[in-house]
């Protein structure tokens, strides 16, 4: 009787602990006066829970609990949600983007200054993760998702496991590779293999990397983002690169992939929750952003997208099923060795970059055939018009 | 004619001018702005001078919507005359038949595409079954094309089948009556009298194949870019709302180029288009 | 003759075939166990359930609604009334000019339409000095001006099909020239109002090029919604989605061919009467 007892007692006990561990101060949230506003937050891809195979929905949590309503977008580059920013034709009040690109917003002026009386919650974020090259002072980001590149690969598809980034170029998976869709990290493969600085600013290296990307162009089956998941999961492609965390939620469902920081060296990143100027509901973002930080809320994030979190709290968690995860906190000094992370580099380089991924995105296989394609087209419109006038002639002249 | 309801009639029609001056006419004018100047409003040339770079795009994405409409016509003209042989009832059943896929959203048909072709999809996988070889088919220029066909077959068959029904029977009649066999009848009566249909067909097949930009995403892989493409890079990825403009600009003077050469060649005097 | 040879069958047999292919594997994988699209594990309905659940989704489709019925009805009423109006006119020039400017919408290709619509509304945002403009008002304004066109070119030819002298004859009668309209010249060209109407609305249900270059974040049509999620893994819902979708649209088609098939039922036994 006494052993139930205080074996009851323990699990009383633990509950509790689980819970005082899980359960937030809802009233900072309700009452709030903000009800029946709205939230416009623009988010990468597949980077939130969402209620997807009974996880938590944060957006919708987030509704209840506070009466906002939040109305929630994806882009899948840091370039394309900049250019929507930049047009000026829809107005975000919570953006997500990466470091580099955190970096070229606040140089044109384009974040407002987070209000941290506002978000208290803050504290909880690793402190390796604050005062980083991109707000060196803290004004403007709140960390949100942490990751490095890697390349993806399926066992059953490939003879042997890829160590270098050389395998993207080996003939043999012609029609079996992947790629990014999105400049920056397209070159930095290349330049990781050239053995690049891929902040460089010389001309002649950006065009080194693109000759390299050309000559691998007939071997990619085809340039994707997220639409990645969908093809490695159903054997699709032998590889991909693509970030740590998405390969996690990949293998779950198809085993036979693999991952691998290759030698020569790879980028890491830092994805920050951030308030863009055409913010118009500044106070309700800052709620949000401190609403991401509850330790709830940053674990269920880090179990659905599974990138590394930035919050001292998620790593604490016994219940954080990453917690020790090879992949995504690497033990392995050596991984560390290479990274690079990216960063804003001058509008001049930007323009060449966008110029050189322009032309390897139009270069096309079958030149020669479309010229003489059109040039028998022309020739035939040509005959028949000729055919054309002289019956009619010949008819006038009957 | 009555004075008063031409006055009320004619005035009845203003609205529509507005609107279609502020919404048709001077977005066009926009566009033009855009393509002539560069990102801080001074007028400039480089944009279309730029051009040069994307002829062999223009090119391919003409090409490939050239062939997209000829396969399109080649399949539907002898559908569009059986179906208008059938009885009355049939007739309309298979027209409906025909037409629902349209209602269907476009972006899922496609994308069911690729679940079809893809080299581990449903064709493969039956072809591995039955012991054969699996092949790729898909992110080629045959699946981009493919795409087209199948989203825009309707639209070249209900032109067509909307002429040949009307077509005046006695007309062949008779002119098998004066000895022409079938191979004549239909080189000198039908296809001619069908040839507005065939217009209309290949207009509202050849405009949105040539400048798609969905399907040659999905289906090709991001390999085979079009024009449509490249659009659509200027304004969601680089930023470049001028060249943006610039090619917008010179794809629309392409296309009514095309169709006006096109109607040359229709003796058709009407404004309206639709059949 | 009204007998086909069986070629022919086989022929429309297989063309039709080819149109319900895409259409009928996502029909079929709506009902998989499994979230795939290579194995059939078994027969579930759980898509349906987590479609149900998926809130965006629901509510781009009542976006997707309200939008092509509101632009609709606004392009039936502002185009059946530009239709009278060009019919009326007298100058031969400018009635060309008006409906070459009508046709642009049409022969354009659809990104062109878009991004010139978008350009226009971000420049005029910009002298203005406003940010986020992009929503519902422009993505109607864009679906107006481009369902414009077809209701123009459905109502236009009926007024040809249509005896001139009815509406002076009405009057002849003692009716003023709006009844007129209303009781005479409006039921004879119902036929292409009602056909442009229906031309309006599913150009709206589908569009996707314009829409994605004219619409903000706060208002998702589904289409846009549908491609946002294709750019990432596509979960079954979507399958479900667009097979529910699939066979309300049957439905609603088969009602429109079964009234049709009784209209001229009427039409023949009151003939031979």
């Amino acid at each position: 009787m006494k052993k139930l007892f205080s074996v009851l007692i323990a699990i009383v006990m633990v509950c509790l602990m689980s819970i005082s561990a899980f359960s937030m101060d809802e009233s900072a949230y309700k009452d709030t006066g903000l009800s029946g506003t709205t939230l416009n937050v623009y988010n990468w891809g597949e980077y939130i829970s969402d209620g997807a195979e009974g996880s938590l929905n944060v957006n919708k949590r987030f509704e209840e609990l506070t009466g906002i309503k939040v109305n929630y977008t994806n882009y899948d580059s840091n370039e394309d949600m900049y250019g929507k920013l930049k047009s000026g034709g829809a107005s975000y009040d919570i953006i997500i983007p990466s470091d580099y690109m955190i970096q070229r917003l606040i140089r044109e002026d384009m974040l407002l200054k987070i209000d941290f009386a506002n978000v208290p919650n803050y504290k909880l974020i690793d402190e390796k993760y604050k005062g980083l090259f991109y707000d060196k002072k803290n004004e403007y980001t709140v960390p949100y998702a942490v990751g490095m590149v890697g390349l993806i690969y399926n066992t059953k598809m490939v003879d042997k496991a890829p160590t270098s980034w050389n395998a993207m170029w080996d003939k043999k998976y012609t029609g079996k590779i992947l790629t990014f869709n999105n400049s920056r990290d397209a070159f930095a493969i290349s330049q990781f293999l050239l053995g690049q600085d891929v902040n460089s600013t010389d001309e002649k290296d950006w065009y080194a990397a693109l000759d390299k990307l050309k000559e691998q162009k007939p071997l990619i089956k085809s340039y994707v983002m997220d639409d990645v998941f969908n093809i490695m999961e159903r054997n699709g492609a032998a590889m991909a690169p693509y970030y740590a965390g998405d390969f996690l939620t990949m293998k779950e469902n198809n085993p036979d992939l693999a991952f691998v920081y290759p030698k020569e060296g790879t980028n890491a990143f830092v994805d920050c929750v951030c308030i863009p100027s055409t913010c118009q509901n500044k106070v309700a973002a800052e709620l949000y952003i401190n609403f991401l930080l509850e330790p709830e809320i940053a674990l269920a994030n880090a179990e659905t997208i599974r990138y590394a979190s930035p919050n001292t709290e998620v790593r604490k968690m016994d219940q954080y099923s990453l917690k020790d995860n090879e992949i995504i906190y690497p033990k392995d000094v050596k991984v560390y060795e290479n990274v690079q992370y990216f960063e804003n580099l001058p509008q001049e380089t930007l323009s060449l970059i966008t110029n050189l991924w322009d032309e390897l995105k139009i270069e096309g296989t079958s030149n020669t055939n479309i010229y003489i394609g059109a040039g028998v087209a022309v020739v035939a419109i040509v005959g028949y018009a000729i055919y054309k006038a002289v019956k009619k002639k010949k008819i006038e002249n009957a | 004619m009555k004075r008063n309801t031409s006055l009320a009639a004619r005035l009845s029609s203003s609205p529509y001018i507005v609107w279609m001056i502020i919404f048709i006419i001077f977005p066009l004018a926009v566009v033009a702005y855009y393509a002539f100047t560069d990102a801080s409003g001074n007028f400039t040339l480089y944009n279309i001078s730029i051009l040069s770079r994307y002829t062999d795009t223009f090119l391919r994405s003409i090409w490939f919507g050239a062939i997209a409409t000829l396969i399109c016509l080649i399949i539907s003209y002898p559908l569009a005359y059986i179906i208008s042989q059938i009885t009355e009832n049939k007739q309309r059943t298979i027209i409906m038949l025909v037409m629902l896929p349209m209602w269907m959203n476009f972006l899922l048909r496609t994308y069911s595409w690729m679940l079809i072709l893809e080299d581990t999809g449903i064709i493969n996988s039956w072809l591995v079954k039955a012991g054969l070889e699996p092949f790729r088919m898909i992110n080629t220029s045959s699946a981009v094309i493919l795409g087209m066909v199948y989203n825009y077959l309707p639209y070249m068959i209900l032109p067509l089948y909307s002429i040949m029904s009307r077509m005046d029977k006695s007309v062949i009649e008779a002119a098998k009556d004066l000895g022409g066999n079938n191979a004549t009848v239909i080189k000198k009566v039908v296809f001619p009298l069908s040839m507005p249909g065939v217009i209309s067909g290949v207009t509202m097949v050849f405009v949105p194949s040539v400048s798609t930009f969905y399907i040659s995403q999905k289906l090709g892989g991001g390999k085979f870019t079009l024009i449509g493409d490249v659009i659509e890079m200027q304004f969601q990825t680089s930023y470049n709302y001028n060249l943006g403009a610039a090619i917008s600009l010179v794809l629309m003077v392409l296309i009514l180029g095309c169709l006006f050469f096109m109607n040359k060649f229709a003796d058709d005097e009407e404004g309206g288009i639709l059949v | 003759m009204n007998k086909i040879k069986t070629s022919s069958k086989i022929y429309m047999a297989i063309i039709i075939l080819f149109l319900y292919a895409p259409i009928l594997v996502l029909v079929f994988y709506s009902f998989n166990e499994a979230n795939s699209t290579s194995v059939f594990t078994g027969f579930s309905l759980k898509w349906y359930g987590e479609l149900m659940k998926d809130t965006d989704t629901i509510q781009a489709l009542k976006n997707t609604l309200i939008l092509a019925v509101t632009s609709s009805i606004l392009a039936t009423i502002l185009g059946t009334a530009a239709a009278v109006g060009i019919n009326a006119m007298r100058s031969k020039p400018i009635k060309t000019t008006v409906l070459t400017a009508t046709n642009i919408p049409m022969m354009n290709p659809d990104i062109v339409t878009g991004v010139s619509m978008m350009l226009l509304f971000v420049f005029l945002a910009r002298l203005v000095g406003v940010t986020g403009v992009l929503g519902f008002s422009t993505l109607l304004i864009a679906h107006i001006t481009f369902n414009l066109p077809y209701v123009i070119l459905s109502v236009l030819p009926k007024f040809k099909q249509m005896d001139k002298h009815l509406s002076e004859a009405a009057q002849d009668l003692g009716c003023t020239p709006v009844q007129a309209f209303f009781h005479v010249i409006l039921p004879s060209i119902m036929p292409g109002v009602f056909t442009g109407f229906i031309m309006s609305f599913t150009l709206s249900l589908d569009d996707f090029v314009i829409s994605y270059f004219t619409s903000g974040p706060e208002f998702q049509t589904l289409p846009i919604r549908i491609f946002s999620m294709t750019k990432k893994r596509v979960t079954p819902d979507i399958y479900a989605l667009s097979t529910i979708l699939f066979v309300v649209i049957l439905i609603l088609l088969l009602l429109i061919n079964v009234s049709q098939k009784r209209g001229e039922n009427k039409k023949k036994v009151k003939k031979e009467i």
